[in-house]
C-alpha cells in the first residue's frame, strides 16, 4: 500500500494567553481539512505531545511549525530553538511571537519590579513568607528545577530566524485560513511558497484604508480614555480625541474594534517599512493636537498649552507600544544601574 | 581609560534658520561647546521621532531639535508640529527613563548665532551633570569613534 506521506504540522505556545490557538480552531470545520491534510505532530493545546517526542524526530521533519508567544524564559527560548531545528518553516504566529506583544511592556520595568508585583505586592496576595520560585530546589525527592525568567522579553525572530511572519492578537480566522490554504497548495500541488520574510494574512496599509468611520480635519483639545465618553456612531473616533491606533497599524483585520467604537490598539504592528511603530503614532497623534491659533500666544504658552493636552494621554508608552515593545527602536526602558556596570561603564 | 565624560547631542537643525544661526556662530567665531554634532533637515517639522530614538539608541546622551521660531517657520507651521511631536516624546522617553533634559527644543533665526550657541553649551553641561545615557552598554560613541572614522 503506498500512499503520499502527509505534510507535519506544529503549534506551539510560549509566552501566551492561548488566544492563537483558539484562533486557529475558529476557522470552523475547516479545522477537519487542516486535519485530513496534515499530521499533528506538535500541538500541546489539542493534543498529547510531549517536547521528547519533537527531540526524537530528525531535523526538518516537521514542515509547517507556528509559534507563539514572546520568549520571557529560558523554556521558551530552548522549545524555539528546537522547533527550529526541526522544522521547514518557521511561522512567527501572532503579535507575541512577532513583536514582544503584551508580555513585552513589562520590558518597561525589571524583572525585579515583576516579580516583586507577582508574589509581593498585590492586594490579592497572601505570602507573609515572601515565598519565590526558585530554579533550583533540593526536595526529599531530588533537585527540582524552573526555567529562567529572563530580564527581558524577547521576540522569536531574536532568539532564531522566522521564515514567516502572521500579525494579529490574535491573527483573524479567515486569514488563517487562506494562509493555511495556500501552504497546502506548496506542500500537496508544489505551488509556490509566499517570498521568504514575508508578512502574511494583512495588507500593506494603514487601518484607516478599511475603516468606514468619516474622518474630517482633527483638531483634538483632550483626548479620552475609553470609559470617559460615549463615542459618536459613525465619526472617526481620532477625530473625538479617542485614541486610535489606526494610522500607525498595518491593515487586514477589516477594522473591527473601530467599527464598533473602540479604538484600534494597534496589534497588527507597523505598516510596511516602518521601524518603530510607537513613534509613528506619536507622530500622528502629535499633530492632532489643537491649541487654538498659535499667532495668539508666546512661545512659552504655546508649550504650555501642548502640555496640558499631552497630560490628557496618561502612559504614552503603554498605549502606543502596547504591542510593539519588542520590536520597537528602544525596546524598553533604560537597564538597571547594575546591569550598566555589568557591561563594563556606569 | 580615564577620558573625563564629554556628552554627544545630536543636533537637528532646520535648514532655514537653526543651520544658519550655527553657520553664523562659526562665521562670527563664537566659541561655544563642541558637543553637538549637527544634521540639517529641511525643516523641524521633519524630524520623525524614529530618528530621536535611533540616536539614542546609538549612542547619543542627548538630542536637540532646533528651528524657527514659532510663526517664523518656512513651511508656515512645520515647527509647531515639531513642538507637539516634541512635549508627547519627552513624556514618552520619561516612561523609558531617558531623562526630559537629554531631549530639548531650541528656537533660534538665522541671526541668532549667539542663541543657539548659548542653548549649546547650556545643554553640554546639563547632560554632563546627568551623565552617559550609553543606551547599549559596552558601546560607547569613544569605542565606536574610530569606525565611525573610517566611514
Amino acid at each position: 500500500m503506498e500512499h503520499k506521506e502527509k505534510p507535519k504540522l506544529a503549534m506551539y505556545w510560549a509566552s501566551s494567553c492561548g488566544g492563537c490557538e483558539i484562533s486557529v480552531l475558529n476557522i470552523g470545520e475547516h479545522i477537519l481539512t487542516v486535519d485530513q491534510v496534515f499530521d499533528l505532530v506538535f500541538f500541546p493545546c489539542i493534543a498529547d505531545f510531549k517536547v521528547s517526542d519533537v527531540a526524537n524526530y530528525p531535523d526538518g521533519y516537521i514542515d509547517l511549525c507556528l509559534f507563539n508567544g514572546a520568549i520571557r524564559n529560558s523554556e521558551n527560548e530552548e522549545t524555539a530553538r528546537l522547533l527550529r531545528q526541526k522544522s521547514k518553516v518557521m511561522v512567527a504566529f501572532g503579535s507575541c511571537a512577532y513583536e514582544g506583544c503584551i508580555p513585552a511592556l513589562s520590558n518597561l520595568t525589571s524583572k525585579q519590579a515583576t516579580l516583586a508585583t507577582v508574589y509581593d505586592d498585590n492586594p490579592s496576595l497572601d505570602n507573609p513568607e515572601h515565598i519565590r520560585p526558585l530554579e533550583e530546589a533540593e526536595v526529599p525527592e531530588g533537585m527540582l528545577d524552573l526555567p529562567e525568567f529572563y530580564d527581558r522579553v524577547k521576540t522569536l525572530d531574536q532568539v532564531v530566524p522566522v521564515d514567516y511572519t502572521i500579525p494579529g492578537c490574535p491573527p483573524e480566522p479567515e486569514q488563517i485560513w487562506a494562509i493555511l490554504q495556500v501552504v497546502v497548495a506548496a506542500f500537496t500541488e508544489g505551488a509556490p511558497l509566499p517570498p521568504p520574510g514575508a508578512i502574511l494574512g494583512a495588507g500593506d496599509r494603514a487601518l484607516c484604508d478599511e475603516c468606514p468611520l468619516a474622518r474630517e480635519e482633527k483638531a483634538v483639545s483632550r483626548f479620552y480614555r475609553p470609559f470617559e465618553i460615549d463615542p459618536e456612531p459613525g465619526k472617526c473616533l481620532l477625530d473625538q480625541g479617542i485614541v486610535c491606533m489606526g494610522p500607525a497599524t498595518r491593515n487586514g483585520c477589516k477594522a473591527l474594534c473601530p467599527r464598533v467604537g473602540m479604538g484600534c490598539r494597534g496589534c497588527y504592528g507597523p505598516m510596511e517599512g516602518v521601524e518603530d511603530q510607537g513613534a509613528k503614532m506619536l507622530s500622528a497623534i502629535a499633530s492632532t493636537i489643537d491649541v487654538g491659533d498659535p499667532a495668539d500666544l508666546d512661545e512659552e504658552e504655546l508649550e504650555r498649552k501642548i502640555e496640558e493636552v499631552v497630560a490628557t494621554l496618561p502612559d504614552p508608552a503603554g498605549t502606543f507600544y502596547r504591542f510593539s515593545m519588542g520590536h520597537s527602536l528602544l525596546r524598553g526602558a533604560r537597564p538597571e544601574p547594575e546591569a550598566v556596570t555589568e557591561g563594563g561603564g556606569s | 581609560m580615564n577620558n573625563p565624560f564629554e556628552p554627544v547631542i545630536v543636533g537637528f537643525l532646520c535648514n532655514w534658520c537653526s543651520y544658519r544661526a550655527a553657520d553664523l556662530a562659526g562665521t562670527a567665531r563664537l566659541k561655544y561647546a563642541p558637543n553637538m554634532r549637527a544634521i540639517r533637515v529641511m525643516c523641524s517639522g521633519r524630524v520623525d521621532p524614529q530618528f530621536v530614538l535611533k540616536a539614542f539608541r546609538e549612542g547619543a546622551d542627548g538630542v536637540m531639535i532646533a528651528g524657527c521660531h514659532p510663526g517664523a517657520c518656512h513651511y508656515v507651521e512645520g515647527n509647531i508640529k515639531a513642538l507637539k511631536r516634541f512635549v508627547l516624546l519627552r513624556s514618552l522617553l520619561q516612561q523609558w527613563g531617558i531623562e526630559k533634559e537629554r531631549l530639548q527644543i531650541v528656537w533660534a533665526s538665522a541671526s541668532e548665532g549667539t542663541i543657539l550657541a548659548e542653548a549649546v553649551n547650556r545643554m553640554t553641561e546639563e547632560i554632563r551633570a546627568l551623565g552617559p545615557l550609553q543606551w547599549q552598554p559596552g558601546r560607547t560613541v569613544a569605542q565606536r569613534e574610530p569606525e565611525l572614522a573610517e566611514v
